[in-house]
């Protein structure tokens, strides 16, 4: 790894001639209509947003990886847990849930928690494994007899409409915070376990926990209503039926020459869009405050040669646990916006390839451990990889064109999604061999 | 009190499923194990090897079934076995030469290994759903039991019902052949010594005039036989959904690590160790208790995690592993 980061610095403009060509690609998309382009601006944008909060995450895989070389492989499990803030701090409480069974459930939850926290603190006076295994099974059995009544009781309340605990009906932007603050807690929880032994155990101690967030929120119908999902998040934004109402707004339309549901649509997206982008401006810059920092100088130190950071007084745990907290904080801002975005939690869409690995092209091919390349790789691959989806048929359609018709043929082209995947897997070992330090090098 | 009929149910929902699942995460964790003490990285593309070997498999037993060839009583997949394990070993080959070769050579970070790895999950993901799509597959033929519920029923005379499917018994009777073949081959040939050699120590190893290739080369191709074999396994007693062979590898890694990553008789232990945690905590024994105390009423199904949270026992067990003590049970690699 060190070897390749203080190779030659590259062209002052590499940078921005990548991002100019980016803004090509959005503006083919919105204005020209062909095989490749869909020549609506309503898509054009709708890409462009999920591609600022996979810019968001890249970041946080970025402070993470570049930073500090931590392999996260939970991402997926962040995102969730994050997306999970808007449903508990946004959506209007739900009438009854907390009378039946609210103060019990908070209760037996602080039980478990304590548990663990007293186990910890008996295995650290007395050492002795017997003691911590039956403090952990009497504070099991508490918990459970706690939880579970709670559960039922919650469940039980109109399970058709809701069944869960509701939120509190606060501002949905607050809740991209405390989505931040929820990833972070499950960050410190692994973290706290997984560092300090080799590089691999995170890895895949967080393979774990990213499953296990999800199975969490699949299966915990009190807590987001499980697989039933939650719809009808609240918005930051208008709504596009009451922009059609308005009449200043027809008017407004017009005078672009747009239609006014397409506008409305289109506006609508404007708006998520200059919030995604202060969101993400205010990441960069703090991210690059810190790393100009004495901060970031002592990170880059500890990731390029922990030995000589540690052996200069450098304590590499504790700094590998404060930037992996913190990296998995933007993730969970991410998981939040990400959500309010789509008005809608599924947890059932939340796909380790596509939420993870995913993630993990974007910030390689962007150039790890800089922060305006992996805005860039995430925008860049989250385009390629929509419009995979319409280029790849055309693509198989072209190839097997001569083909004779029979089953192989219809099972070619029958198989061109799966193609994205393979496409991914070789555009990120192709960049981590012969590009490794990316489209935009760290400096 | 009514031991014997506590004692079948046990063994009909608890030990062999879980025996059964604790052969392939075995075999999955041996091979896990294998690549980490030769080529010293977690290969997170093991799943998708897994699936990819599988869906070889499960296309040379159609191909088999339709010519009307057939193991009579034994599933057909045995015979196509050899078929997956050669394109497998084939495949990893190729990737090792085109992929992990250069980065041997440059003496990378084990952490870009593993990213490497991820790249070629990827690949193999794409293919295998090229190969075979997404959906479920069910691929066993021939006996389906070898005690059926009802003839245990009729010949012991309990309320209680015992089954042995096939598919578990032989899973079993193959992990442990392959083990015994495979601990041979360490242990007695020449080749094995030597990937045992490089294992321990590399430079050692190099002195000695092994050729590191050739080890790799080895490991390589017997990975994926392992690979193959327990992918299939898993897919017969189970069934074949190519997700579902991403989702094993968290247990495989758990059994790896429990055991000692690098430490092969570790990675058996480990993989039943962690099978039959995983099996003990999600099963209700409500029925169990039933027959051994007859007069208690318990409140619920006295199961301690539902079954959806089945991989959250092999993070548990990984988590308690690393906490107290991170080289595994079996004293495997350097932290």
């Amino acid at each position: 790894m060190s070897s390749n980061r203080q190779a030659a610095a590259s062209s002052p403009w590499r940078a921005p001639v990548l991002f100019a060509i980016l803004a090509a690609l959005f503006v083919l998309e919105g204005t020209v209509r062909n095989g490749m382009f869909s020549g609506s601006w309503n898509t054009s944008l709708a890409i462009l947003n999920m591609g600022l909060i996979s810019a968001i995450t890249a970041l946080g895989v970025n402070m993470q990886w570049g930073y500090a070389g931590l392999f996260n492989t939970g991402v997926v499990g962040f995102l969730a847990i994050g997306g999970l803030a808007p449903v508990l701090v946004s959506l209007p409480p739900v009438e009854g849930a907390w009378a039946a069974g609210g103060p019990r459930l908070i209760l037996s939850l602080l039980v478990g928690l304590g548990t663990l926290a007293l186990a910890r603190i008996v295995y650290g006076r007395t050492r002795k494994v017997w003691t911590v295994a039956l403090v952990l099974l009497v504070g099991l059995v508490a918990y459970r007899w706690l939880f579970d009544p709670a559960v039922t009781a919650i469940e039980a309340n109109d399970p058709a409409r809701t069944g869960n605990i509701g939120g509190l009906g606060l501002p949905i932007l607050l809740s991209w915070l405390v989505g931040g603050a929820f990833a972070a807690a499950a960050a410190w929880a692994v973290g706290k376990v997984a560092l300090g032994l080799r590089s691999d155990y995170l890895a895949i101690a967080t393979l774990g926990i990213g499953e296990i967030i999800v199975a969490v929120m699949r299966n915990e119908d009190w807590l987001a209503r499980g697989v039933k999902n939650i719809a009808a998040i609240p918005r930051p934004v208008p709504y596009e039926t009451e922009l059609q109402q308005n009449p200043a707004f027809a008017d407004f339309a017009a005078g672009w020459g747009f239609g006014v549901a397409e506008a409305s649509g289109i506006w609508v997206k404007l708006c998520y869009m200059s919030l995604f982008l202060v969101v993400l401006l205010v990441i960069i810059l703090l991210a690059e405050l810190a790393l100009k920092s004495p901060w970031g100088r002592m990170m880059r130190a500890i990731r390029d040669n922990e030995t000589a950071a540690e052996a200069m007084g450098k304590d590499v745990t504790a700094r590998h646990l404060q930037v992996f907290v913190l990296g998995s904080a933007v993730i969970g801002v991410a998981g939040a916006m990400m959500i309010t975005l789509d008005g809608l939690l599924a947890p059932t869409s939340f796909n380790p390839l596509r939420y993870t690995f995913l993630i993990w092209v974007m910030v390689i091919v962007g150039g790890s451990g800089n922060n305006w390349g992996s805005v860039l790789g995430a925008v860049l691959i989250w385009f390629l990889w929509i419009k995979a989806e319409v280029w790849g048929p055309n693509l198989i359609g072209v190839l097997v064109g001569p083909l004779p018709d029979g089953d192989i043929k219809a099972h070619l082209l029958g198989s061109a999604p799966h193609m994205r995947f393979i496409a991914m897997g070789l555009v990120l070992l192709m960049v981590l061999r012969f590009a490794p330090r990316g489209l935009v090098p760290e400096k | 009190m009514d031991i014997l009929n506590a004692l079948v149910a046990f063994l009909n929902f608890v030990f062999i499923p879980a025996a059964a699942y604790g052969a392939q995460l075995a075999l999955g964790a041996l091979g896990v194990t294998l690549i980490y003490a030769i080529l010293r990285f977690s290969n997170f593309a093991h799943g998708d090897t897994m699936a990819f070997g599988t869906a070889i498999t499960i296309l040379v037993t159609w191909g088999l079934q339709s010519l009307g060839i057939s193991l009579g009583p034994l599933p057909t997949a045995l015979l196509a076995l050899p078929f997956g394990i050669a394109a497998t070993a084939l495949l990893v080959l190729g990737t090792d030469r085109a992929v992990y070769r250069f980065y041997r050579a440059q003496k990378a970070a084990p952490i870009i290994f593993v990213m490497a790895s991820v790249g070629v999950m990827f690949v193999m993901n794409g293919l295998t759903r090229l190969l075979i799509g997404v959906d479920e597959q069910r691929f066993d033929d021939g006996a389906r039991f070898i005690i059926a519920v009802r003839d245990f029923r009729e010949w012991s005379g309990l309320v209680e019902g015992l089954a042995l499917r096939s598919t578990q018994a032989l899973t079993v009777v193959v992990t442990v052949i392959v083990c015994a073949a495979l601990f041979w081959f360490l242990n007695r040939t020449k080749s094995g010594k030597a990937m045992r050699a490089y294992s321990d120590n590399e430079d050692l190893a190099l002195l000695s005039g092994i050729d590191p290739e050739r080890v790799v080369r080895l490991t390589w191709i017997i990975a994926a036989g392992l690979m193959t074999i327990a992918g299939v396994l898993y897919g017969l007693d189970k069934s074949f959904r190519p997700f579902n062979y991403f989702q094993i590898l968290l247990p495989i890694f758990a059994a790896a690590i429990v055991g000692g990553l690098g430490n092969p008789v570790g990675a058996i232990a480990g993989g039943f160790l962690v099978a039959f945690s995983e099996v003990a905590v999600t099963y209700p024994w409500v029925k169990v208790a039933g027959y051994l105390f007859p007069d208690w009423q318990p409140g619920g199904l006295l199961q301690l995690l539902g079954t959806e949270y089945k991989f959250a026992v092999s993070f548990v067990i990984l988590i308690v592993v690393l906490l107290f003590r991170p080289t595994g049970l079996f004293r495997g690699k350097s932290v």
